[in-house]
């Protein structure tokens, strides 16, 4: 068969293309197929599930420093977050790596705080953490997808992805998110026994956040700081459920949310003022 | 034949072919021990008396060749599903699906079962930077 210089390059041209187009379709196929499917794999039966995990802090059940120390040390030696510190023994601000920590009224609320409020509000540290936003704005700029939105609502973090870019700290408003700028298992109180043997550390050059404790979830557990929360200051459960008892707060009393004017949508509640019979 | 500079010429052939062919000869008539893995820690050998057979998530053969792609999707099942237990198509058993958790309660010998291959074939995973490794039993004995 012969064939002229034009057709020869037409026919080589528009081959190429659709061969071209054909192996992108299957690159695709094989990345969006999952490894694992049910029944092959299935979660533990004491799963707790929920379509939307949210909060709610209670923000008069907390009485003293001990109330939120207690919370502060559950979560941090659940995770084993390291606890870097100067050489005089305070935080080193530059290396802090915080899942739940606190903050005072205007820098919780920002823009929310009057010159009339009571000293008490203004001076009371407010317990805050990862908000799990309805719609996270480190979600959206993670380049690697490390950082994604799990069913139940929760705004994950995988460890094993994250490139260290720290475009997530960045997006994100609430400053939930700490980079690891040296190894984690270096900081003093992960030297020798690690607090939480059955739980891993992170690494060097990953961001690391509050995860709702969804390892815990997935052996039937409420989130540590719950548990470790004095009664009924921190509580927990499925925003979606109307009996569930967040639900039931947040429909009944007045709470309010860190930044909602920046449309995150963050599951968790602060109920101020809530007193003994909330 | 004519050559120009014939002795550095030559000096620098027999010294490049001295270094190139170093691991050659330096390693000649050597016999190369091959990885020995074992799987009879404590907790296995415990194992296989109570059951009469030692038997793992899949098949020896599988494992050996394919676990870093199981360990993967464990992984990706795990973090990113929601999904904790793994079940075997060898035998049917339900397995916790964790590397700190699951396979070292097992294989509590990490210089054994991991690093002896690994060294080997100089693979250097990096399992353990995160994930907490079991103590090894003869360093706790010493």
């Amino acid at each position: 068969m012969s064939m002229d210089r034009r057709k020869f390059l037409k026919v080589a041209g528009i081959s190429s293309i659709l061969g071209f187009g054909a192996s992108v379709a299957s690159a695709r196929n094989y990345a969006g197929q999952k490894g694992l499917v049910p029944p092959q794999v299935d979660a533990n039966k004491e799963t707790l599930t929920a379509k939307r995990w949210a909060m709610v802090v209670d923000m008069s059940k907390f009485k003293t420093d001990e109330d939120y120390k207690k919370v502060i040390n559950a979560c941090h030696t659940t995770h084993n977050v390291p606890d870097f510190r100067k050489a005089d023994g305070s935080v080193d601000r530059k290396m802090e790596i915080k899942w739940i920590w606190t903050a005072p009224y205007e820098r919780t609320f920002p823009g929310q705080d009057n010159k009339y409020m009571s000293e008490h509000m203004k001076d009371m540290p407010f317990m805050v953490l990862c908000n799990h936003c309805e719609n996270p704005p480190c979600v959206r700029v993670c380049p690697t997808k490390a950082t994604f939105k799990l069913q139940d609502g929760i705004t994950m973090q995988d460890m094993h992805r994250c490139i260290g870019c720290r475009f997530c700290m960045a997006a994100c408003p609430y400053g939930s998110r700490s980079f690891n700028w040296t190894d984690p298992r270096a900081a003093s109180n992960l030297k020798g026994e690690l607090p939480n043997k059955q739980y891993p550390t992170r690494t060097k050059g990953v961001v690391e956040k509050c995860t709702f404790c969804s390892e815990r979830l997935q052996e039937g557990k409420l989130p540590a700081c719950v548990e470790a929360a004095p009664k009924g200051g921190i509580l927990f459960g499925d925003m979606e459920d109307p009996n569930s008892e967040v639900r039931k707060i947040v429909t009944n009393k007045y709470t309010i949310r860190r930044k909602p004017d920046l449309g995150t949508g963050p599951a968790v509640y602060y109920l101020i003022g809530g007193g003994d019979h909330a | 034949m004519n050559i120009y500079n014939k002795g550095p010429v030559f000096l620098g052939i027999v010294i490049f072919l001295a270094l190139a062919l170093f691991p050659f000869y330096n390693n000649f008539g050597k016999t190369n021990k091959k990885p020995d893995p074992k799987t009879d820690t404590p907790e296995i050998i415990e194992y296989e008396k109570l059951n009469g057979k030692k038997e793992c998530v899949e098949p020896k053969a599988f494992m050996r060749g394919e676990h870093m792609v199981l360990l993967n999707d464990w992984r990706d099942g795990v973090v990113r599903d929601a999904y904790r237990g793994y079940i075997s198509k060898a035998n049917g058993k339900r397995f916790n699906m964790s590397i700190q958790n699951g396979c070292m309660k097992c294989h509590s010998s990490k210089k054994k079962f991991c690093d002896e291959c690994h060294n080997y074939l100089a693979v250097k995973p990096f399992c353990w930077d995160c994930h907490i490794q079991p103590k090894e039993k003869e360093e706790a004995k010493s």
